[in-house]
């Protein structure tokens, strides 16, 4: 039996054992691409099984009967489901997804322009984030049970327990309307400047630093910790390493695989998970036009989200395992 | 500066003076002439508008999904927006509501009110420096009354025959005599279009006092002056910018922060805290929009008048205004007409709370057990605890009532005009003639009580056509009782507008015709520095 297989893979996987990096993202890409088929779907049925269609929902109480029909016949919302799902499809699969029903603009520049803000606001919050995180989880362990750590987790953990929306009124409280020092609302538009674009969402960008910070740095904590028990660890120290020349140096990376997991999971909330901070702030991102656009059932649109939603999931997941293989060099030459 | 004079001051700025007066007054209280005059002079110009500034307006109800379309604006912010660059053929008296030219310098019904003749203003010109004309007018109208429309006027246009333009003339011919048809043009979303938009609807292109700089569905919206605007008393502030912001929470720490100069949809609930900033007015006005309970009167148990009068006895009105709507508003009369419209029917007796003949009702209706009522909070703001005020009222009548909360998602297409008894709401209209044969005419679309009376359909064909206003009035005191007595609609209130702003932002115009200023805020008012 086993001769058999050997001799009947063998091109298929000389080329695994040859290239397991490159063999494995290949795999996560094809498995990929049917995830998001299946979302797709998945979208277009849970829209569809809402109750209340576009026309009639678009135009309120202003509908008459025939403004419905002339809408629906005109959007073609008349045909059946699976026909219009295919129609659909095969313009996403050319590169167009269509025009917003509503608005009869290009669902692809208006996303673009949606998806750079979520984007800058979601990296602009991780550049903070995420190294303040990482060293505030070291510190902690250095400083582990004594006064620095107490005070770290406390703060980390009630930044974690308010809700997000509550943090961020707080913020606007203070620094908006009584010191009158931050810029609110934080509304960025085209052909704003990058230093007063930076300088507008100051307020968001700490609200979810400080909803993102806590679960990071306990992440970061916990993992240093368990590897600070191993056997090398105590040679380090025998060895004569300072104490935060040993975490830095010999624990942090072998603890880096569950850090970059819970790095990857945060990262994907930043861009698909801030509905709430986009509400308060006013911030035009993503998930406030996803909202609109379920709202009145303007498919295309929420089609649209959906699929960058997912995929962003999708990336940064397969992102975090590479990353986590290249960290770990058992993963990385497997016998 | 003695009190005296500074009242008087005062009331100049307000322009509750002429010079005249103030000059005799302020004379008598022992004022010098040169000082009255120059005193009168001071106070007179604190009242004329200023010109120039960025006006920032923060406003509820945008979407990613809003369209500049005139013919799709259908949110708060498409209304402002489309108030602040397109003008329409006749607006509304902001105090009146009578109908006053625009575009249309004047007009004349045939004696039938069958064909309406309107005179099309002369030298007005459209944002891109092209003439606007009559034919620009028919196209506008034809596209948002022909067969193939998708416009939110087409409902009210739906009796229009004919547009045609005859020598320069509008000539609009109707199916059946219709009194109201200037007060239809005031529809917000008939502004006139080059070549009523037929080419370019999303152009945002018209004859506004601002031209459309820039537009973001659901994000932030800038205009520019107008510098050859066809009219001088509008459009002060240099640029004007429309923030959606969709939180109330976000609006009132825009305006206390000094961010936007003015607000919408303030809930009266955090009215008392945001009055405490110095630098914040409150700017309330009464309007024709009201919360309702709605019945169907074709469904058991509500095809029966008793339980339909207990139900409405059940309801304790002014305890509602007071804790719902914060006072900011006025009790209702259980039809959807009040003094904010032409024409209102005055002296029908004020419904109140009555358990004892609530009681009698219920008990001769024949009916037992409880009633169903479903509410959602995207029935009005403050829906459910409405229901729960309406609950325990009735409870004191004997008359049992069930709740069933609602999910804000699908409320209008599953539970509002379908379910027999629910919350809802509804926007004022332009006449009582619009909003009975939308909501109230056995055959209109959106008739949420299935309210079907004949004489009550009789009296609103022959109203329309009447171009008599003391008759008309009287029939409209007919149709109101009709519907007050037998329709199925409970409307414990009629609910004001609630806006803030700034104190810098003056000239604002209490406008009865519709939320902000009728839409109007942005042209009428001025920054004072």
């Amino acid at each position: 039996m086993s001769n058999s297989t050997e001799a009947g893979g063998s091109p298929a996987r000389s080329l695994r054992e040859r290239f397991p990096l490159l063999s494995i993202i290949a795999q996560r890409m094809v498995l990929s691409l049917i995830l998001l088929l299946a979302v797709s779907a998945l979208i277009f049925g849970g829209v569809e099984a809402l109750p209340g269609d576009f026309a009639s929902t678009y135009l309120g109480q202003s509908a008459t009967p025939e403004a419905v029909a002339n809408i629906t016949a005109e959007l073609g919302l008349d045909r059946p489901l699976v026909t219009r799902y295919f129609d659909w499809l095969g313009g996403v699969l050319q590169g167009d997804f269509g025009t917003s029903w509503a608005s009869r603009n290009s669902v692809s520049e208006q996303v673009g322009n949606r998806l750079g803000n979520s984007l800058f606001l979601a990296a602009f919050a991780a550049v903070i984030a995420v190294p303040l995180a990482i060293c505030l989880g070291m510190l902690s362990v250095h400083f582990r049970d004594r006064i620095p750590d107490k005070i770290i987790n406390v703060i980390s953990l009630a930044a974690i327990s308010l809700p997000e929306f509550f943090v961020g009124y707080l913020l606007i409280l203070y620094f908006a309307v009584n010191f009158g020092i931050a810029t609110f609302p934080a509304t960025v538009y085209q052909g704003m400047g990058f230093l007063e674009r930076l300088q507008t969402i100051a307020l968001p960008t700490a609200t979810l630093v400080l909803v993102v910070l806590a679960h990071m740095m306990r992440m970061t904590r916990a993992a240093i910790l368990s590897v600070m028990s191993s056997a090398y660890m105590e040679t380090a120290e025998l060895k004569g390493l300072s104490g935060w020349r040993a975490i830095v140096k010999h624990a942090a990376p072998n603890a880096l695989a569950p850090i970059i997991n819970v790095v990857a999971l945060n990262l994907a909330y930043l861009v698909v998970g801030v509905v709430v901070v986009e509400v308060v702030f006013v911030y035009p991102g993503m998930g406030q036009y996803m909202v609109d656009a379920v709202t009145v059932r303007d498919m295309p649109v929420v089609q649209a989200c959906g699929l960058i939603f997912a995929a962003v999931y999708i990336l940064l997941n397969m992102l975090a395992d590479i990353l986590a293989i290249i960290a770990n060099p058992r993963l990385r030459h497997p016998r | 500066m003695n009190d005296i004079t500074k009242y008087l001051a005062g009331r100049v700025t307000t322009g509750g003076m002429n010079r005249r007066e103030f000059m005799g007054r302020a004379m008598a209280a022992g004022v010098t002439l040169a000082a009255a005059s120059q005193l009168y002079a001071t106070s007179a110009s604190a009242q004329a508008p200023k010109k120039g500034g960025n006006l920032k307006l923060g406003l509820e109800g945008g979407a990613a999904t809003d369209s500049i379309d005139p013919a799709k604006a259908t949110s708060q912010v498409m209304f402002t927006a489309v108030r602040t660059w397109g003008d329409t053929l006749v607006e509304t008296h902001p105090e009146t509501r009578a109908p006053v030219p625009s575009l249309a310098e004047s007009w004349s019904p045939s004696p039938d009110a069958k064909t309406w003749t309107f005179k099309i203003r002369k030298g007005v010109q459209f944002h891109d420096g092209k003439e606007m004309t009559t034919d620009d007018v028919v196209a506008t109208l034809k596209r948002h009354s022909d067969s193939k429309t998708e416009s939110g006027a087409a409902g009210v246009l739906k009796s229009i025959k004919s547009i045609e333009n005859k020598s320069g003339d509008l000539v609009v011919t109707l199916d059946s005599g219709n009194a109201d048809l200037p007060a239809i043009f005031t529809d917000y979303h008939l502004v006139i279009q080059p070549n009523g938009g037929v080419d370019a609807p999303n152009a945002g292109i018209g004859t506004g006092a601002y031209k459309v700089k820039s537009f973001e569905p659901g994000v932030r919206m800038t205009f520019e002056k107008n510098t050859s605007d066809w009219r001088s008393d509008r459009g002060y502030v240099e640029t004007v910018e429309i923030i959606t912001m969709n939180d109330a929470t976000a609006r009132i720490a825009a305006l206390s922060s000094g961010q936007v100069q003015f607000i919408n949809r303030v809930d009266p609930k955090t009215v008392p805290l945001l009055t405490r900033a110095p630098t914040v007015q409150l700017l309330t006005t009464s309007g024709g929009g009201h919360y309702v309970f709605i019945m169907h009167c074709d469904k058991a148990p509500f095809d029966n008048n008793d339980l339909r009068m207990a139900l409405k006895l059940s309801i304790d009105r002014e305890e509602m205004v007071k804790r719902i709507l914060g006072g900011y508003g006025k009790v209702g009369n259980d039809f959807p007409i009040n003094d904010t419209y032409a024409l209102f029917p005055e002296g029908i007796e004020q419904r109140s709370y009555d358990p004892d003949k609530a009681k009698f009702h219920f008990k001769k209706s024949g009916h037992s057990g409880s009633v169903l009522l479903r509410t959602s909070e995207v029935a009005f703001p403050g829906a459910v605890d409405a229901s729960v005020l309406f609950q325990q009222s009735a409870k004191k009548a004997g008359i049992d009532i069930e709740i069933k909360r609602e999910p804000g998602d699908g409320y209008w297409s599953n539970v509002w005009n379908v379910q027999p008894f629910s919350a809802s709401y509804w926007g004022s209209r332009a006449t009582q003639d619009q909003f009975y044969s939308g909501a109230y005419l056995s055959s209109a679309d959106w008739n949420d009580t299935r309210f079907k009376n004949e004489k009550f359909d009789k009296l609103l064909i022959t109203a329309r056509g009447e171009l008599d206003e003391a008759k008309r009035r009287e029939m409209y005191r007919e149709m109101a009782v009709l519907v007050r007595d037998e329709g199925g609609t409970i409307l414990p209130m009629f609910n004001d507008f609630v806006n803030a702003a700034s104190k810098k932002l003056q000239g604002y115009v209490k406008d009865i015709g519709n939320d902000m200023s009728n839409g109007y805020v942005a042209t009428r008012v001025w920054l004072d520095a």
